[in-house]
C-alpha cells in the first residue's frame, strides 16, 4: 500500500486533488481510499487531505502519519505545521515553489522534488488554482498513476472547457517534471 | 465497481428505494447526502417531494405526517441537528412510522466540534429507533434498502436509522458496488401501510392514552423491537442472496472463534481494527472481533455467544455517559454479568480524535494485563488524553 | 498551556495567526500615482490598509491578498503582483 499526504490551505483544492488520485488510481485497476482532515472550514486554514493506493481492498481509517509521498501545495505552510512530519526516509516530498529544492529549508530525509506548479496554473488556466498541475508533476515523479488516467479524472470532474484547460495543466507540469 | 463519495452511495441507495417524501435541514457533515439528493430531484431523477423547512425538528415532524399517509420517507442529520430532532424521534416510534434516516455521527457541542464520534445517536438510544452502524461506505448505502424493509415489515413498524460516522465515511472517495434499480425493486416491494392518513377514510393518529393503557403501548413497542432482532437477520441473509454482499445479522465476528481476546466496537473503526488484528494475529496474539452492526435492539445472545469462550473483552466506545461510563460498555457488562470473560472500557475517538492501529495495540495489551492478574483493574477508561493540558 | 473550564477564551487570539500567508497576489501601493482618498482602506474587508501621512500602506502580516483595493482604486495605483514563495 502507497499512503499520500497533500498539505494546502482551504480553497487551494486540497481535498479535490487527493479525490482525484483516489479516482485515477482507480480508474488504473487499483483499490484506492481519500479523505480529508477539514481544520474549520474557511478559506486559507492550512488543511490535510490523504490517500491511499493498494492492490487489494484497503480497510485502515486512520489518519496517514507516515507517508510514502508528501505534496505540498503552499511552501508557506512549512513553519506553520509540520508538513514533513513522519515521511518515510526512502519516500518523495513534491513542494509548489519556484524555488530549487535545496534552497527550502525542509527536514526530511525523503528525496524533495519542486515544480512552479502555480506559473502553469497562471499561464494555461489565467489563475492561481495549482492543484491539478500539481497532480501531473505527481504522476511523473513516482510514476504511481498513470497521467492519462488523472487527465480523465480532471475532465469528468470539470466539464468543458474548464476541464480540457485543467488537464492541460496536467500534462504540462507532467512534461516539466523530470521522471 | 465505482469509485465515489460515501454521501453519494447512500444518496443513490435512497433513490433506489423509490422514497416518496424527503425533508432535511443541511448541518456538517450530512450536507452532501441531503445536497445530492436535492440535486436529484432537481434534476429529475428522482420522482419525489423533497420539502426543504427551517429545522431538523421541522424536517422530522414532516416525515412523521408524510409517513402517517402512507408515504415511504427519509431524511439525515447529525449532532445537534440530532438532538434537536430528539422529540419527534419518539412520537415516529410511537406512531409506528416507517421512516428511515441516515444518523451522521459527530460530536455534541458544547465546545462545538463538527467531527466524528457517536454521542449522538447514542444519545436517541431509548426513543424507539432501531439503530444500525456501518462500517464503511458500502454497508452505509446497502443498510438503506435493507433498513426500509426492516422498518416497513408488518411485524416491526418501527424506524431506522443508520449511524454513519461523520466525515470518515460521509466523505471518503472509496469504490462501492451500486445496487441495480430493477434488482432493488424485487427486494423492496411498495410499501404496505396497515393504516394510513387519507381523507376518504378519517383516522387519529396520536390520541392522548391514559395511565390504564400507556403501558401496554410501550410494551407493544417494546415487543416490536425484539422481532425487529430475527427480521434484521434474515433482511441481511436475503440481501446477500440477492446482491452478494454480507456483513453479518445483528452482530459481525471477525478473527474471532479462537480469540482470547476480543475487541467489541461499531462504526467506521472497524476496518482499522481488522488490520490491527491481522498483525497481531501475525505476531502469534489471539485477537478477534465482535463488530456490532445493531445497537437497538441490543443482540444480547449474539454478543453472550462471541464472547463466551473468550478471556477478555474490551470495549470501544466512542461515546460516554458523563459520569459512569461508556454506553456500549454497560450494555456488554449487563450481557456478560456472571459469566464470560472479563470485560475492559474504553472511551476513545471523541469529537474526531483519531484511532490508529497502535491504539488498538495499546487496548489489546492492557486486556491480555487483565488476564495475566485474573482481573480488571480500570473498568473504563479514557484512551490517549492529553494530560498536559488538563 | 491548560485548558480552561468550558473552552472560554480571551479575545484577541487570532493576533497570532498572520493570515499574510494565505496570499497568493500582493497589492503594491505606488505612493506617487496615490492621490490619498482613501477607497482602498474603506474597501479592505480586513481593515488592514491604513492612512500615514495622508498616504496609505498595507499591513502584510494580515493582508491575505484578495485584491479588493487595487480593483477599487480610483488612480489605479495599486498593482497585484504574484507573491515569491
Amino acid at each position: 500500500m502507497k499512503e499520500i499526504r497533500i498539505h494546502g490551505r482551504g480553497g487551494q483544492g486540497v481535498v479535490t486533488s487527493a479525490e482525484l488520485l483516489a479516482i485515477a488510481a482507480f480508474e488504473d485497476g487499483k483499490f484506492s481510499q481519500a479523505f480529508p482532515f477539514f481544520g474549520f472550514e474557511r478559506r486559507g486554514a492550512p488543511i490535510v487531505s490523504f490517500v491511499r493506493i493498494s492492490d487489494s481492498p484497503i480497510r485502515l481509517r486512520s489518519h496517514i502519519y507516515n507517508p510514502d509521498y508528501l505534496i505540498v501545495q503552499d511552501p508557506t505552510l512549512v513553519g506553520v505545521v509540520e508538513v514533513t512530519s513522519g515521511v518515510r526516509p526512502d519516500g518523495m516530498v513534491i513542494v509548489n515553489t519556484e524555488k530549487e529544492p535545496e534552497k527550502l529549508e525542509l527536514e526530511a530525509e525523503a528525496q524533495v522534488r519542486t515544480i512552479n506548479a502555480t506559473k502553469i496554473a497562471m499561464d494555461v488556466l489565467g489563475r492561481p488554482i495549482m492543484n491539478t498541475a500539481l497532480i501531473g508533476a505527481f504522476a511523473r515523479a513516482t510514476g504511481e498513476i498513470s497521467v492519462e488516467s488523472i487527465k480523465h479524472a480532471v475532465m469528468n470532474r470539470f466539464p468543458g472547457e474548464m476541464g480540457e484547460k485543467n488537464a492541460e495543466a496536467v500534462q504540462k507540469a507532467y512534461d516539466m517534471m523530470r521522471g | 465497481m465505482k469509485i465515489m463519495e460515501g454521501s453519494h452511495a447512500v444518496a443513490e441507495a435512497v433513490k433506489a428505494c423509490r422514497p416518496h417524501v424527503i425533508s432535511a435541514y443541511p448541518i456538517t457533515p450530512q450536507t452532501h447526502i441531503v445536497e445530492e439528493i436535492s440535486r436529484m430531484v432537481a434534476d429529475g431523477e428522482l420522482a419525489c417531494e423533497y420539502i426543504r423547512v427551517e429545522s431538523e425538528h421541522s424536517a422530522m415532524s414532516v416525515c412523521v405526517g408524510a409517513s402517517a399517509t402512507g408515504a415511504r420517507t427519509y431524511t439525515a442529520t447529525t449532532s445537534q441537528g440530532m438532538a434537536l430532532m430528539h422529540e419527534v424521534l419518539f412520537n415516529a416510534a410511537g406512531l409506528r412510522l416507517p421512516i428511515v434516516m441516515t444518523a451522521v455521527n459527530r460530536a455534541l457541542s458544547a465546545p462545538i466540534n463538527i467531527w466524528d464520534d457517536q454521542q449522538d445517536a447514542i444519545s436517541q438510544r431509548d426513543t424507539g429507533w432501531i439503530q444500525l452502524h456501518a462500517e464503511d461506505s458500502q454497508e452505509a448505502s446497502d443498510m438503506i434498502i435493507q433498513a426500509y424493509r426492516i422498518a416497513e415489515d408488518h411485524d416491526v413498524l418501527l424506524p431506522v436509522m443508520i449511524g454513519m460516522d461523520g466525515f470518515i465515511l460521509t466523505h471518503v472517495y472509496e469504490p462501492v458496488e451500486l445496487c441495480p434499480q430493477e434488482k432493488v425493486d424485487e427486494f423492496l416491494p411498495l410499501y404496505e401501510p396497515t393504516q394510513y392518513l387519507t381523507p376518504k377514510n378519517p383516522l387519529t393518529f396520536g390520541p392522548i392514552v391514559d395511565p390504564s393503557m400507556y403501558m401496554e403501548f410501550r410494551y407493544m413497542i417494546h415487543e416490536a423491537m425484539g422481532r425487529a432482532k430475527k427480521k434484521i437477520m434474515n433482511v441481511a441473509s436475503e440481501f446477500r442472496d440477492k446482491f452478494g454482499r454480507y456483513y453479518g445479522g445483528l452482530i459481525d465476528t471477525y478473527e474471532a472463534e479462537d480469540a482470547e481476546v476480543l475487541i467489541l466496537a461499531m462504526g467506521s473503526v472497524i476496518g482499522t481494527i481488522k488490520d490491527a488484528i491481522d498483525e497481531l494475529r501475525a505476531d502469534g496474539k489471539k485477537v478477534g472481533l465482535v463488530k456490532v452492526r445493531c445497537y437497538r435492539p441490543f443482540p444480547a445472545e449474539a454478543i453472550l455467544e462471541a464472547a463466551k469462550d473468550a478471556k477478555a473483552i474490551a470495549v470501544l466506545d466512542k461515546n460516554i455517559s458523563l459520569g459512569h461510563e461508556g454506553a456500549l460498555y454497560t450494555d456488554v457488562k449487563s450481557v456478560l454479568y456472571n459469566k464470560g470473560p472479563l470485560a475492559l472500557g474504553f472511551i476513545l475517538g471523541l469529537g474526531g480524535r483519531d484511532i490508529t492501529k497502535s491504539t488498538i495495540e495499546n487496548i489489546v495489551a492492557k486486556a491480555q494485563k487483565a488476564i495475566e492478574s485474573g482481573r480488571v483493574e480500570e473498568e473504563s477508561e479514557f484512551v490517549d488524553l492529553d494530560q498536559e493540558v488538563l | 498551556m491548560k485548558l480552561s473550564i468550558g473552552a472560554v477564551t480571551e479575545p484577541g487570539s487570532t493576533r497570532i495567526n498572520k493570515t499574510g500567508s494565505w496570499r497568493t497576489f500582493k497589492p503594491i501601493i505606488d505612493v506617487e500615482a496615490c492621490v490619498g482618498c482613501g477607497m482602498c482602506s474603506m474597501f479592505c474587508p480586513e481593515g488592514v490598509v491604513y492612512e500615514v501621512e495622508d498616504k496609505y500602506t498595507i499591513d502584510y502580516d494580515y493582508c491575505k491578498g484578495c485584491g479588493v483595493c487595487a480593483h477599487e482604486c480610483p488612480s489605479g495605483a495599486i498593482e497585484m503582483v504574484i507573491e515569491e514563495k
